[in-house]
């Protein structure tokens, strides 16, 4: 979230679109309800009528897969109706710079941008790019009429969104649509905002990056950025997913979103020149200048007394990645299913109920040599050698079983989606032989760590020259215990050597204060340069617990910590004006205090004055090179403006905006590239009914904590697939009755809830019909509760992320029997 | 008269159904083995294994949809029913203790749970076929009697649920229903707010929820009840003045109650 959980109630539209708050983010409402208080008007558009759209004041609904174009009507709508808020733009976006003249859009293209090369399926991105003068700065049209500037491209572009057309593309009936539009652009202006929740629902598609581009485009033109009661915010699917990504769980970063070093980056100049980005513009605050001081800390903190300058840090003993390789689930597990793993580590995980293709997942793991589950419960992953299909005598997998603390008999902190990181106690002791995730992770480093020291191996340095502080030593320097105290220290940083910054002496060993004071010369470390800051001098700042608002805007800037460096709204210098006065003036996120020449309120994106105080001031959008927000993305794979597609799987023989039927940069598998089973069937008279996977409040992810609690299984005991009124007759399906949901690549039985809540999509004039089903079953436990929906879904990723499209494939329902 | 009242907003419910469960784990009751009939709604009705239920119902109105939440559970009568009618067979089977909450006992086993379900308006007491006892909502007694606030009203997310005492829960309701009305013009308190300790406001019309509220009200038995002798309506506070305790009231009823799993 740029702003967060509390900030819902500052909010004057709320869109709930690619999300079910109500019934996965229960707690949000406490915050919508609020909000609804004060007047606010509820949206909710999804395919099927929820228990969010239940609280709406307005439902529409949408065609699984279709949001860019109800997206991108909303942009025109914006644009032609002269509803965007024009000094915000100006200020505050890329609108005015002017663009290569050479960049094409899909307008003119057949659906593709300039660049596009159809083997490799990738874009070659030099003309998405901006016009520079002689002294290397962008040229601007700051009255945005110059036919090359972003605007003017953006509402070209966006031209060909009309509402009759979105409308037969998403089914969403028109009156709706343009109400929808309506009400959400009323907030282009200054004292009023609109937020946008969402989550696995917009980002599980092959378009899903450039999905919530287009809502952060919107969120741009109306000046709902860094506004309270703004933003574009990702509700998050576990207390900690957050925390986890931040601290890099995923292939391509590192704790603190630095980049994971590539192959071809053979030394820390390299890897520091290729990531740190460069201006012209003495305005650009450009704070990605300072990577290099963040990643040589992070080495030291990894490294500790054995990263030295002549050694690079130790930048050489880091993991690299081959050039254009992705490591992503999709791929990961096409790999295992190719043999081409040994091991495998499920930790705190069930990927043959979570994965996409979960039949292929399953399979993968008969091709191990072994697989390690660590989890608190039984699990479909842990027992996949014995589940349906399974032949256990031909499984060679040997699987370890390690039974885990759960998360409330451990100390430590947990981020959540509004970026707090806050510090809880323990509250109790874990049965039996269950441990904390780090103590086996400390159990099994000294292991790993001695058989290479005992037996060299092939590239031992990466692990026995790595630091392990994370308790107090005992004889032979290794921990006696793990303490997460040290662990959140480490995190933060210290200063390795006395060193004096800004003026001020700081001894070794001392905290670092915050990532301002990181070096590039080893004299500090902090394994996340993002959460410098989080445990001081001061103490641990995340175990704060102040209930004191002077913001009155719910900041709460004494409870707990929020990275980065504690601001709550992220981007919030975009909430004055040009001379620092806020465009809301009942709430307030920061204000300059012309006298005291500072900033009053939440932590602002960087103390410089505001931007009618020119050279001495800095643009708003400190992360971008230029400062200024990107309405125009040169950075995606897939486009610098986002452009409807049909999902890969689909019920219709031609995309209605372009000749492109899918997104052009999506890594395609197939039965002939890949594996047997990514087959997809798109416009199949065998597969016509659209189909989407979603969660319920009653069971967390697939169901691993849930399924075995008997309260919540009494409320959802089984499978079940919605359905309309219209569809089940069409099939002879009556309410209540076991029935079987068939993919291509699988199918699961499910209880038939025929409703009104779900009706069939008029699209260009053709009766589409789509089913919904939650996938927090599993084969393991109930007896008879069915299993995963993830059984029907493709193997196939979003174009940047590579995130499975489980939210939109085909399907068929059918009577069991027939 | 009732100390303590709660106010249930159904405007703000989002069938989460945290109360429901926060019921169950309170009172130790057990989970049904239910199957899925093709609703969201589970277990399907109250039973003495679940004292408060989250109905679902949904209303197509030409293009219009309408799903409306309704959390059923005993409505505590300041002049309960079910209470007059045991008193006429068992005395002490149901009790009022002095918060004005409405309590079964051990000696409901005794009573004839049709003539009971049918005197109450909410059709709420239910019975356990094998031991014969019977089990409804007990306001949380125990909690109450330990500062505490009832469990399902302590978890509500949403702000559906407000505990506090009956002047003003009473005020908060109409001030709220002020409010409401401006978004729903049919929006309106039950009509039975000064006879019960647990206050409704819906949002749309009655017959748009799943809920049981039988003609004869709780005010037409009161004015019966109150033509009889005063010794029934103190029954209550002898059975408390006798030393058991709220708390173990409810336990007994929570725990005792079940042969089932």
């Amino acid at each position: 979230m740029t702003n967060h959980w509390i900030d819902i109630r500052n909010a004057d539209v709320i869109l709930i679109m690619g999300s079910n708050a109500a019934e996965n983010h229960p707690i949000s409402f406490k915050w919508v309800n609020k909000a609804i208080d004060r007047g606010a008007t509820l949206l909710s558009v999804d395919p099927r009528f929820t228990r969010t759209s239940a609280k709406a004041h307005l439902y529409a609904p949408i065609r699984s897969g279709t949001d860019i174009a109800f997206l991108g009507g909303m942009i025109k709508y914006i644009i032609e109706n002269n509803r965007y808020f024009k000094e915000y733009v100006r200020l505050y976006t890329n609108a005015s710079f002017l663009v290569n003249p050479k960049f094409k859009m899909p307008g003119e293209l057949d659906g593709l941008f300039s660049g596009y090369d159809p083997k490799k399926r990738k874009y070659d991105k030099s003309s998405w790019s901006f016009q520079k003068d002689e002294k290397g700065l962008i040229k601007k049209d700051p009255t945005l009429q110059n036919p090359n500037c972003v605007f003017q491209l953006l509402k070209k572009h966006f031209s060909r969104y009309t509402p009759e057309l979105v409308s037969s593309i998403t089914g969403t009936p028109k009156d709706k649509l343009l109400k929808i539009y309506e009400i959400y652009s009323s907030t282009g202006k200054r004292g009023k905002a609109a937020t946008i929740m969402y989550a696995m629902g917009w980002t599980q598609h092959t378009v899903g990056t450039q999905n919530i581009r287009t809502m952060a485009m919107i969120q741009l033109l109306l000046g709902n950025m860094g506004v309270a009661g703004g933003g574009v915010n990702a509700l998050r699917g576990e207390s900690n997913v957050q925390g986890s990504t931040d601290h890099c769980l995923l292939y391509h970063i590192l704790p603190g979103y630095l980049k994971t070093p590539k192959a071809s980056q053979p030394t820390l100049k390299a890897y520091n020149d290729k990531y740190t980005p460069k201006t012209k513009d003495p305005m650009s605050a450009n704070w990605w200048g300072n990577y290099p001081k963040y990643s040589v800390s992070l080495l030291t903190s990894f490294f500790g007394k054995n990263a030295t300058k002549a050694n690079d840090f130790g930048y050489a003993w880091l993991p690299k990645l081959d050039d254009g390789q992705d490591a992503s689930w999709l791929n990961l597990f096409d790999e295992m299913y190719r043999g081409n793993f040994s091991g495998f580590f499920a930790w705190g995980m069930n990927p043959t109920c979570s994965g996409a293709n979960a039949n292929k997942v399953r399979l993968g793991l008969a091709k191990l040599d072994w697989l390690v589950n660590v989890n608190i419960f039984p699990n479909e992953t842990a027992e996949f050698w014995h589940g349906p299909g399974m032949k256990p005598k031909n499984i060679k997998t040997e699987v370890f079983r390690l039974p885990a603390a759960v998360s409330f008999e451990k100390e430590g902190s947990v981020t959540n989606s509004g970026r707090w990181a806050q510090w809880r106690y323990k509250g109790g002791n874990s049965p039996g032989d269950a441990w904390s995730d780090a103590e086996m992770m400390t159990g099994l480093y000294y292991r790993v760590k001695a058989l290479y020291e005992k037996e060299g191996g092939a590239f031992p340095d990466p692990v026995v020259k790595a630091t392990w502080d994370y308790g107090p030593k005992g004889p032979g320097g290794k921990i006696k215990h793990y303490d997460p105290h040290m662990v959140a220290k480490e995190i933060n940083g210290y200063f390795l050597k006395d060193k004096k910054v800004k003026g001020k002496l700081y001894k070794k060993g001392t905290l670092v204060p915050s990532f301002a004071f990181l070096q590039a010369d080893g004299s500090t470390s902090s394994g996340n340069w993002l959460y410098c800051q989080s445990y001081t001098g001061k103490g641990n700042m995340m175990a704060r617990r102040s209930r004191k608002d002077p913001s009155g805007i719910g900041l709460y800037l004494e409870w707990s910590w929020a990275w980065p460096v504690n601001r709550r709204i992220i981007y919030n210098r975009a909430s004055v004006d040009e001379n620092g006065q806020p465009w809301d003036k009942q709430h307030p996120v920061i204000r300059w205090d012309k006298t005291a020449k500072k900033w009053k309120g939440d932590v602002p994106d960087g103390g410089w004055a505001p931007l009618s105080a020119g050279k001495p001031s800095r643009y708003a959008f400190i992360m971008k090179p230029e400062g200024h927000a990107h309405i125009f993305g040169p950075g995606r794979a897939d486009g610098p403006f986002p452009e409807h597609y049909e999902p890969y799987e689909c019920p219709i023989e031609k995309n209605l905006m372009n000749a492109q039927k899918f997104n052009p940069a999506i890594k395609i598998f197939s039965p002939e590239t890949t594996s047997p089973l990514d087959v997809v069937f798109s416009c199949d008279p065998r597969y016509p009914i659209v189909a989407s996977t979603y969660r319920m409040v009653e069971h967390w992810q697939t169901g691993v904590m849930t399924r075995w609690q008997p309260w919540l299984l009494e409320t959802q005991p089984q499978l079940w697939v919605e359905m309309s009124k219209k569809l089940a007759n069409l099939r002879g399906i009556k309410n209540g009755e076991k029935i079987l949901v068939q993919s291509a690549r699988g199918q699961v039985e499910a209880v038939a809830i025929v409703t009104d809540r779900f009706k069939p999509f008029n699209i260009a004039g053709q009766t589409i019909h789509q089913v919904g089903l939650p996938w927090c079953f599993g084969w393991v436990t109930p007896r008879d509760g069915g299993d995963s929906a993830n059984l029907l879904t493709p193997t196939i990723g979003d174009a940047n992320t590579m995130i499975p499209e489980s939210k939109a494939f085909m399907v068929n329902v059918v009577r069991k029997g027939v | 008269m009732g100390k303590y009242a709660a106010l249930v907003d159904v405007s703000r419910c989002t069938a989460c159904r945290a109360c429901q469960i926060a019921c169950k784990q309170w009172n130790e009751l057990p989970a049904e083995k239910t199957v899925n009939i093709g609703t969201y709604q589970n277990p399907p009705d109250l039973s003495v294994a679940t004292y408060t239920l989250i109905r679902f119902k949904e209303i197509s109105d030409k293009d219009e949809i309408r799903w409306n939440f309704f959390k059923d559970q005993c409505r505590h009568c300041l002049e309960p029913p079910c209470k007059e009618a045991a008193d006429g067979t068992v005395k002490g089977a149901i009790v009022q203790d002095k918060n004005g909450t409405v309590l079964f006992t051990e000696k409901t086993r005794l009573l004839d749970i049709k003539e009971i379900r049918d005197e109450c308006p909410y059709d709420i007491p239910r019975q356990d076929p094998n031991t014969k006892l019977m089990a409804k909502c007990t306001f949380c007694a125990d909690r109450i009697a330990d500062g505490m606030i009832p469990a399902c009203i302590k978890v509500c997310p949403t702000g559906t649920l407000t505990f506090g005492p009956r002047d003003k829960i009473l005020k908060m309701a109409n001030k709220r229903l002020k409010d409401v009305k401006k978004r729903f013009p049919l929006a309106r308190l039950m009509g039975d707010e000064e006879e019960v300790s647990w206050i409704y406001l819906i949002h749309q019309p009655e017959a748009e929820f799943q809920m049981t509220v039988r003609a004869k009200r709780p005010s037409t038995v009161a004015r019966r009840a109150f033509m009889k002798p005063l010794g029934a309506l103190v029954a209550g506070t002898i059975v408390f003045s006798t030393g058991s305790s709220p708390c173990q009231t409810s336990k007994v009823q929570s725990s005792r109650l079940f042969t089932r799993e």
